[in-house]
């Protein structure tokens, strides 16, 4: 790669993280018009696209994008509002630079957008627009009139009510208080300076005061230089000293405040008081400034991958150091090995922790998804996103997006009503679809719900039968119907539409998920709603697996479906009459024996043991000749060779060296169930 | 009980209005249908705020303001005025009569319990 290549590719990258972000703002914007911290931001990465394109040859990007940073310069100065037409526009736009980015955008569809923008921004009429909501930092000096107290007016409750507008400091001026003998204690001698850190304006102080205002001397100023922060200088802002009085006292070097104090210049309050003003100020330039610092650095995804490889690679050879130790019995050496342990536990739980991404990140996508898929279908849609934060590893969050897509495609298509419709049905004319994550113990679940029509049992049961995958007179509970809609070539929907509706659905998105190891539970309610539930695995590098003997090999089942183990006698197999069934607690439960399926030579042992697992709600048994203890498991993928082999999801490499077979036991459950389903119609 | 706030005012709407919010806020709310009456109750009642409206039979809201200010117990109790009118020479009125603050019929919930807390705490 040349270096000119290698600058355009860091572009590219960049640029696309930039329009990602356009993109979240816009959606922002388009609820909150007036957020201009937004506006900003929509702005800046404009801005940085089209600065950037244009030093690394992408000419045309840049060209287009001035156009879109002219508008939104337009919205930052007032002189233009936010419309929805806007939003609209700057959204294509942003589809628009992307394609250019690859080079596949159509020039005609390019000048034809810029043409647009150009009409839009010369045509638009000033607007007034709310001012900004940033905190704002105050200096409110109060200064009550001394009959103040005669019309029962009380100073402390006012103080009070400066403290609910934001962070306040409050310093009393006694200056003017008089010796004990001459005070009179019906009249207020006291003042206060208050420095005053608040999103409201100087209105919101202003109208504290609204009662006493003809009763006082009030000085709200805004502080709006936090950079200036020497007390001299803040005292001959406020005016309270001379600049002159200032430079005398720098000039004898010493402490500022001290001296002009006992020089006489200036009272000791005063100078408290400039001193808290200081100290607020200093506080909002470093909280300022740790924002600049908090910075993260940029790895690529492949240099993580290779790292959590790695770490996989030491989590094996420290099982084997561990067991060697044990084997000499060297009690130095097995002290290494524990820390080793320990070690090795401890960096795998933090490098699987940099895979780590918020959910959040995908969310955003979808927002547009849903607004697009909206308009053309004609209705009202809101997508409501909650548990943004939940964190998920990359490789699951990559694998993800598809089925979303899917499932949110279906909830906008089928779930949600057209607005008429759903008026009749006494509801909202807006729907919502919900998409929300969370954690929950070692997996995390995604749940999209809609407030839509929900399933259809009948429609569903018609359906099946026709499609052969139900017997007519079969009598199946709601939720095993539902479950049905997994199935290849299933769609219930009436037309295909282009959103969703040609039957290569809900069967991609089950196996993307089982693919994930997780599972995927439907829930619906005729006419208020449906919810597509995924429950997926943390990561996928490392799993908690349960390691079993069959003959001489070893196997590992993944402990999340393992549910409890069993003994397995002669006796219980002869008193079973041929039927592969296992008697736990009264309950009789399938089992397959593994070595027969593998085809594992050699006697099964007299006792051996059932691992009773738990796959959708339905229990299966695995019968091995012993269970040998729970593993962290690093999952390595079988070669391409065995990629096809059913039951199989991976490998992994055992503290001896030996290689242990990962079983996928979703599959091989529905692989051996369908299989006795034939036999016993054959 | 929390602050005892004197209600005056010959509307017994306005007055059930000033019960509601204010007791509802945890302030104690004696009531008084005039001037007179207020006057009457205010050693009994000796209320933390006073809150009058202005026009009124018997005794009017400026009197009342007057007379209370001029009783020595009650000179420093705040005293807020509910008026119809916003203009400022009125407003002066009351202030120069010894009035702490005012509030405009009509109001919300949350403007008479704003001016309450702006006044007592």
């Amino acid at each position: 790669m040349t270096r000119a290549e290698t600058f355009a590719s860091t572009f590219r990258e960049e640029a696309a993280e930039l329009l990602a972000e356009m993109e979240t703002g816009l959606l922002e914007l388009e609820s909150h018009p007036d957020d201009l911290d937004c506006v900003d931001r929509v702005f800046r990465a404009m801005h940085t696209v089209k600065g950037s394109g244009a030093m690394f040859g992408f000419d045309d990007v840049s060209r287009f994008t001035h156009g879109m940073e002219t508008a939104f310069d337009k919205v930052r100065g007032g002189e233009l509002a936010v419309t929805p037409t806007l939003i609209g526009l700057a959204l294509r736009g942003k589809d628009l630079v992307r394609a250019m980015l690859a080079g596949t955008a159509d020039p005609e569809a390019v000048a034809r957008l810029s043409a647009e923008l150009l009409a839009l921004t010369t045509a638009s009429a000033p607007i007034v627009r709310a001012p900004p909501r940033a905190a704002r930092l105050f200096r409110v000096r109060f200064r009550p009139a001394v009959d103040l107290f005669r019309d029962g007016s009380n100073p402390l409750p006012l103080l009070a009510e400066l403290r609910d507008l934001g962070d306040a400091r409050v310093t009393a001026i006694t200056t003017a208080l008089p010796p004990l003998e001459e005070m009179d204690p019906e009249s207020c001698y006291f003042g206060w300076d208050v420095v005053l850190e608040t999103e409201r304006g100087a209105e919101a102080i202003r109208d504290v005061f609204i009662f006493v205002e003809d009763q006082c001397e009030l000085r709200i100023e805004e502080i709006a230089d936090v950079a200036q922060a020497r007390l001299g200088e803040i005292l001959v802002e406020r005016g309270d000293v001379r600049p002159e009085d200032v430079a005398a006292a720098l000039a004898s070097q010493q402490r500022i405040g001290a001296l002009l104090t006992g020089t006489g210049v200036v009272c000791r309050d005063l100078v408290e008081s400039a001193a808290a003003e200081q100290k607020v100020v200093r506080q909002v330039r470093e909280a300022a400034a740790e924002v600049e610092t908090n910075t993260s650095i940029r790895v690529s995804a492949a240099r993580l991958d290779s790292l959590v490889d790695l770490v996989g690679e030491l989590v094996i050879a420290q099982a084997r150091l561990s067991q060697t130790a044990g084997r000499i019995d060297n009690p130095d050496l097995v002290s290494i090995a524990e820390e080793m342990e320990r070690l090795a536990g401890e960096l795998r739980d933090n490098a699987l922790d940099l895979r780590m991404i918020p959910i959040g990140s995908t969310f955003s996508r979808f927002k547009r998804l849903v607004r697009d898929l909206a308009t053309s279908l004609g209705k009202e849609i809101d997508l409501v996103t909650d548990g943004a934060e939940t964190e998920l590893d990359k490789t699951v969050m990559e694998h993800l997006g598809d089925p979303l897509v899917h499932v949110i495609r279906n909830s906008c298509d089928h779930g949600i009503e057209g607005p008429a419709e759903r008026a009749a049905a006494g509801k909202a004319p807006r729907g919502t679809v919900r998409l929300a994550a969370y954690q929950s113990g070692s997996s995390v679940v995604i749940e999209i719900s809609d407030d839509g029509a929900g399933l259809d049992p009948n429609a569903i049961r018609a359906k099946a039968v026709e499609r052969g995958l139900l017997a007519p007179d079969a009598t199946p509970s709601d939720r095993d119907l539902f479950q049905l809609i997994f199935k290849p070539g299933f769609s219930t929907a009436k037309v295909v539409s282009n959103v969703s509706g040609r039957g290569v659905g809900m069967d991609v998105v089950k196996r993307a998920i089982d693919g994930l190891r997780g599972a995927v539970e439907v829930e619906s309610v005729r006419g208020v709603g449906m919810t597509i539930r995924f429950r997926l695995p943390l990561t996928l590098a490392i799993i908690d697996g349960l390691l079993v003997g069959v003959g001489e090999s070893s196997y590992v089942l993944p402990m999340s479906v393992v549910e409890e183990c069993v003994e397995l006698t002669r006796e219980d197999v002869r008193n079973a009459h041929g039927n592969r069934l296992a008697a736990v607690r009264g309950e009789l439960v399938p089992y397959l024996t593994l070595r027969d399926w593998y085809g594992i030579d050699g006697a099964r042992p007299d006792i051996e043991q059932v691992v009773i697992t738990g796959v959708e709600g339905n229990r299966f048994g695995l019968v091995v000749d012993g269970v040998i203890g729970q593993h962290q498991t690093v999952i390595k993928t079988l070669g391409r060779f065995y990629r096809k082999v059913e039951g199989l999801s991976g490998a992994t490499i055992l503290g001896d060296g030996t290689v242990a077979l990962i079983v996928d036991v979703p599959t091989l459950v529905r692989a051996a169930t369908s299989g006795q389903q034939e036999a016993v119609s054959c | 009980m929390g602050k005892r706030i004197l209600a005056v005012d010959d509307s017994a709407s306005i007055r059930q209005v000033e019960r509601l919010v204010l007791g509802g806020a945890g302030y104690d709310v004696v009531e008084a249908v005039d001037g007179r009456d207020a006057l009457a109750r205010l050693a009994s009642a000796a209320p933390a705020l006073i809150l009058t409206d202005l026009n009124m039979p018997n005794l009017n809201g400026l009197d009342l303001i007057r007379s209370v200010r001029a009783n020595p117990a009650f000179r420093f109790t705040p005293i807020v005025m509910v008026t119809t009118e916003s203009n400022d020479e009125k407003k002066q009125a009351a202030k120069a009569a010894g009035a702490t603050g005012w509030i405009v019929k009509p109001f919300t919930p949350d403007q008479l319990l704003a001016v309450v807390k702006k006044v007592i705490g």
